[in-house]
């Protein structure tokens, strides 16, 4: 059997390469994207817990975080839509009205 | 075989996640987030959550990547979707993030996790049923709570997406 410990490595990178994305890329919808990488990554130790802990709460939980997710997406992207209208532009540098 | 089936899903997240942040072309990463969802849901089955696989191939794959897709081949954006100016922080940030979940696992140890032999007990009553009865009596409320949420995320998204509501527009040829 894999411990839990593999899961949450798993879990950790898959986060981490979510960070980066957030970082790195300039693209918003990219950017949203990269949370999903982050919320999955979530997912995966909430399940892996669940399973070995033997307690059903943790996949109940990834059902709330499912529901947050998809609440995420639908604002997000009709955000980004309305900023497309606005700017022509969805590069991330070039929103910078309440930056500094 | 048990972990034979982590490594090969645990490879394919990994890779298709590497693949997501590092595209080019939008639709190419959520092509590649296809994929690491569809290995999350075998992930998920390895570890008895059926159900969740299930929701997580109807919910993510089918709902929320399809409107990924739409928006961006709505927008179709004619930039150059290259990196930020800040990618060497953001690699640094990254690289130090994972040396800490490196140095953690050597340094500690990891105390060995509680190894779990496969359920008999919950194989007998069912993913589905179990997840259900808890969501339905214990977790009631946060249930009703999540549902207002998405009505508050329909309404919200109606709003912002409406031509003429985030205050006066210019002109527009119609």
């Amino acid at each position: 059997m894999t411990p839990l410990s593999s899961y949450m490595i798993l879990s950790a990178i898959v986060f981490v390469i979510g960070v980066v994305g957030v970082l790195i890329r300039r693209n918003i919808i990219m950017i949203l994207l990269s949370i999903e990488l982050m919320l999955n990554a979530t997912n995966i130790n909430f399940v892996a817990f669940s399973y070995y802990l033997d307690n059903i709460a943790g996949q109940v939980f990834v059902f709330f975080a499912l529901t947050v997710a998809a609440a995420e997406v639908a604002v997000g992207l009709a955000i980004i839509i309305a900023l497309y209208r606005g700017k022509a532009t969805i590069a991330a540098e070039e929103l910078n009205l309440m930056k500094w | 075989m048990g972990s034979l089936s982590f490594l090969y899903f645990g490879t394919v997240i990994v890779l298709t996640a590497i693949l997501v942040v590092a595209l080019r072309k939008p639709v190419s990463s959520v092509i590649a987030l296809l994929v690491m969802f569809f290995h999350i849901a075998g992930l998920f089955v390895t570890l008895h959550a059926e159900f969740l696989a299930a929701v997580q191939i109807i919910v993510y794959a089918g709902a929320i990547l399809v409107l990924y897709l739409f928006v961006v081949m709505l927008l179709n954006v004619k930039e150059d979707d290259s990196y930020q100016q800040q990618f060497r922080l953001g690699m640094g940030l990254g690289l130090l993030a994972l040396a800490e979940v490196v140095y953690i696992v050597s340094a500690a140890g990891l105390p060995e996790a509680p190894v779990r032999e496969p359920a008999a007990p919950a194989a007998i009553v069912g993913n589905t049923e179990t997840v259900g009865r808890a969501l339905y009596t214990t977790y009631l409320f946060p249930f009703e709570v999540a549902s207002l949420i998405l009505l508050v995320a329909m309404i919200g998204a109606i709003l912002m997406a409406k031509k003429g509501i985030m205050g006066p527009e210019p002109k527009e040829t119609e």
